[in-house]
């Protein structure tokens, strides 16, 4: 791309052990930003493995046959525990924490993050959230029943173990807010010379915007999350009505927060999409300036959306109506992002490989969740699908089909990269199919099932609904087998895939530059950067 | 927690060929701003109420005791003086009153948190406390009055504790020589935060104290 020093592989990469420690304490002590990616990684795809374990149970449920597997109860525990750990644990860290923790310093030209050691503790920040989460299970008064919005009154008067399970997600907020700090002022110090902020590949862009939400919006969930611990313990009681305090106003803090969140998930996944598309069409991506304000006003005002979760809450008609509107208006840069990366194809010399196939997938996936979005968001509509399979549908499409699908397509993009070797891209394929089949018929007929009227987190349903039920149990199979395909895939890449070239996808961004597995210190002389991060044109590419 | 930050800064400078003291400053300053949305949950949670229940926060206020607030907060204005004193002793290399400044600063933060067990001793006593019988009797506005004035001041309190405890590092880091006076950053985050710290308390002094 630029001035770049030789690519010559002299300096051991970041994977062989340097220092003074070996094996798993080398790794447990590391401040290399690389490092801490993998142990996210690694951390992230147990947890991954596990919430997809419960959701398909969850599902097996719903076959009138296998009803009495489970009692409600554990069937309430279960929804919850798939929520807990399916957003907390790998959807709102996922693609920041492991690829922006390994690609940012490297797109921006930099050795390491600003802060490496908070970088570690906000590792095991994460671990011990999880753990703290995940032993809410096992002691107290049994696992947390209450969905994981932790709605109150319910949540400060059920007897079983929310308050261990609230002080984990408390403990993760910090991960996430701490992660945050570290990002930003990376991006704002650490950029090399010439790298001006428009000339940031716009993965970088995607962090720097989810950075300002977790700063901003994850204190007011921590607090939130306080108070009904703060409840539960001495009866402060400022969400319980016989002691003057308003559930209601449990409803906005906590979705001031976990609104905003949903952006934290699929920003960072959309700053994927918007690297992979140029790599795969050889063309810089069309609008680049568009893509960046777009994240950033897709934060600014996917701040200010929080309340259309509480349509039927009982709040004045003209706040419904101002939140709608809000609501009508965050589709707009979204959208606008949607044309920039399908526009970058136009003309492109499209190279077909598997990042490319799970990028479009994305997009295809997220049209619908976007659209459904739209739907929810609309005041009449609302009313009629609210709590039901459809708002279950619409979010697994934006949060799996969206963020799920941008966290493979970042898997399968930099995968040779991060390891140096190369993983089967014919069984890349081939896991393809059944998740896309297994996925729409789990979730598009959920839409259909909530239209119909089926209502969610109910371990039973009437008979109308069976064969809707059956077709989304069956799709879940699908899913799960596509699931485990993808990720043996890389488990077998890791012990007997070949080694990875420098840059196997003809990318021009910094990381395609350096080694495969990268060095240490990433570059062995800061580069000097001259022109934007997508000028095909500038050089030719092996 | 900031200590974490305060590690990470003190991390880029371990390492030695990198050190940025405004890196350094400026994480400090985004982690100031979520302390700064972590209060002001708080704070929102206060003018809801306060919108519902004005005539009972009115009446709570009054049971709160003015002195022991104004007290205090001469005391945490007092103590961001010898902070800053501090920061301006390492500066002019004067380690001894940068030590003796850092010292005062905790010594002010211990006061304020032995006035403010006084005086939730005292409310205890009074039997006013979440969940208590008596608080059970009062009007519901009151009742939100009192828990947020214990969420609210337990949450500044616990930050001045932990304001404490970095100072006391930050001391013992001036003696052994690890902050000196070309390298003070943690010493100036430390101060931020204290500041931070100090700046609650100037608007929790009228919302609770004054607002009868």
């Amino acid at each position: 791309m630029t001035a770049v020093a030789t690519t010559g592989h002299a300096e051991p990469s970041y994977l062989v052990d340097t220092g003074k420690r070996k094996g798993i304490a080398a790794w447990l002590t590391t401040t290399d930003h690389k490092r801490i990616a993998l142990l996210y990684l690694y951390a992230m795809v147990v947890f991954f493995l596990v919430g997809m374990g419960i959701g398909v149970a969850m599902r097996l449920v719903q076959l009138h046959s296998l009803q009495h597997m489970m009692k409600p109860q554990t069937y309430n525990a279960l929804f919850t525990l798939h929520g807990v750990i399916m957003i907390f644990l790998f959807v709102i860290p996922g693609v920041p924490a492991v690829f922006g923790n390994f690609l940012l310093p490297i797109l921006i030209g930099a050795k390491d993050v600003a802060f490496p050691k908070l970088n570690l503790a906000t590792w095991y920040f994460f671990m011990a959230g999880g753990i703290i989460a995940v032993a809410a299970l096992f002691t107290g008064g049994g696992p947390p029943d209450t969905g994981w919005s932790f709605y109150a009154p319910f949540s400060v008067r059920t007897g079983t173990n929310v308050t261990l399970a609230v002080f984990g997600a408390f403990v993760l907020g910090f991960s996430s807010m701490l992660t945050g700090v570290n990002f930003i002022t990376t991006i704002h110090r650490l950029r090399a010379p010439g790298m001006g902020w428009f000339r940031m590949p716009l993965f970088c862009w995607g962090l720097y915007a989810t950075s300002w939400i977790q700063i901003l919006a994850t204190p007011i969930v921590a607090i939130t999350l306080v108070l009904v611990i703060l409840d539960r313990l001495f009866g402060v009681g400022l969400f319980d009505p016989s002691k003057g305090g308003d559930p209601l106003l449990y409803q906005h803090l906590f979705w001031i927060y976990s609104h905003p969140a949903v952006y934290i998930m699929i920003l960072p996944a959309m700053g994927v999409i918007s690297e992979v598309m140029p790599t795969f069409c050889k063309r810089p991506i069309f609008g680049y300036k568009a893509i960046a304000f777009s994240s950033l006003s897709i934060a600014g005002v996917g701040s200010l959306v929080w309340a259309h979760h509480m349509f039927t809450s009982g709040m004045s008609e003209f706040a419904n109506m101002i939140f709608a509107l809000l609501t009508m208006i965050v589709a707009i840069p979204s959208a606008i992002k949607v044309f920039n990366w399908t526009s970058t194809m136009y003309k492109g010399s499209i190279d077909f490989q598997p990042p490319l196939l799970y990028a479009l997938t994305f997009i295809f996936l997220f049209c619908i969740g976007g659209l459904t979005g739209i739907m929810n968001g609309t005041l009449a509509i609302n009313v009629h699908i609210h709590d039901t399979y459809f708002i279950v549908g619409h979010f697994h499409y934006v949060m799996f089909g969206g963020t799920g699908f941008g966290f493979f397509t970042a898997l399968l993009y930099w995968f040779p990269k991060m390891f140096g070797k190369n993983y089967s891209k014919r069984w890349a394929y081939v896991a393809w199919v059944p998740m896309f089949i297994g996925f729409n018929m789990l979730y598009f007929t959920m839409l259909v099932l909530g239209l119909q009227g089926m209502p969610r987190r109910y371990w039973t349903h009437l008979p109308q609904f069976d064969t809707g039920h059956v077709v989304a149990t069956v799709g879940s199979w699908f899913l799960a087998t596509g699931l485990v395909l993808f990720f043996a895939n890389f488990v077998w890449a890791i012990f007997k895939g070949s080694e990875a070239e420098d840059n196997p996808w003809g990318g021009v961004t910094l990381e395609w530059q350096i080694p495969s597995p990268p060095p240490v210190e990433n570059f062995e002389e800061i580069p000097t950067i001259t022109h934007g991060p997508y000028e095909f044109s500038k050089e030719s590419h092996a | 927690m900031s200590d974490a930050i305060a590690q990470g800064a003190a991390g880029a400078h371990a390492h030695g060929e990198h050190r940025d003291d405004v890196g350094a400053r400026l994480g400090m300053w985004l982690f100031l701003v979520t302390e700064i949305v972590l209060f002001g949950g708080l704070f929102l949670a206060y003018s809801y109420m306060r919108y519902l229940y004005p005539v009972e926060f009115h009446e709570g206020g009054q049971q709160l005791n003015v002195t022991i607030g104004v007290i205090n907060t001469v005391i945490l204005l007092t103590s961001s003086l010898t902070m800053v004193l501090s920061l301006v002793a390492i500066q002019r290399a004067d380690l001894f009153k940068a030590k003796l400044f850092v010292g005062t600063t905790v010594v002010l933060g211990l006061a304020f948190l032995v006035n403010k067990g006084f005086e939730w001793a005292a409310k205890f006593h009074h039997g006013l406390y979440p969940s208590s019988e008596h608080m059970a009797t009062l009007p519901h506005g009151e009742q939100v009055f009192f828990s947020l004035y214990f969420t609210m001041t337990g949450l500044h309190g616990v930050h001045v504790l932990v304001g404490i405890s970095v100072l006391t590092w930050v001391l013992t880091l001036i003696a052994r020589g690890r902050i000196t006076p070309d390298r003070y950053v943690l010493q100036e985050n430390a101060g931020l935060y204290w500041h931070l710290v100090d700046v609650v308390w100037i608007y929790l002094l009228p919302l609770f104290y004054l607002a009868a």
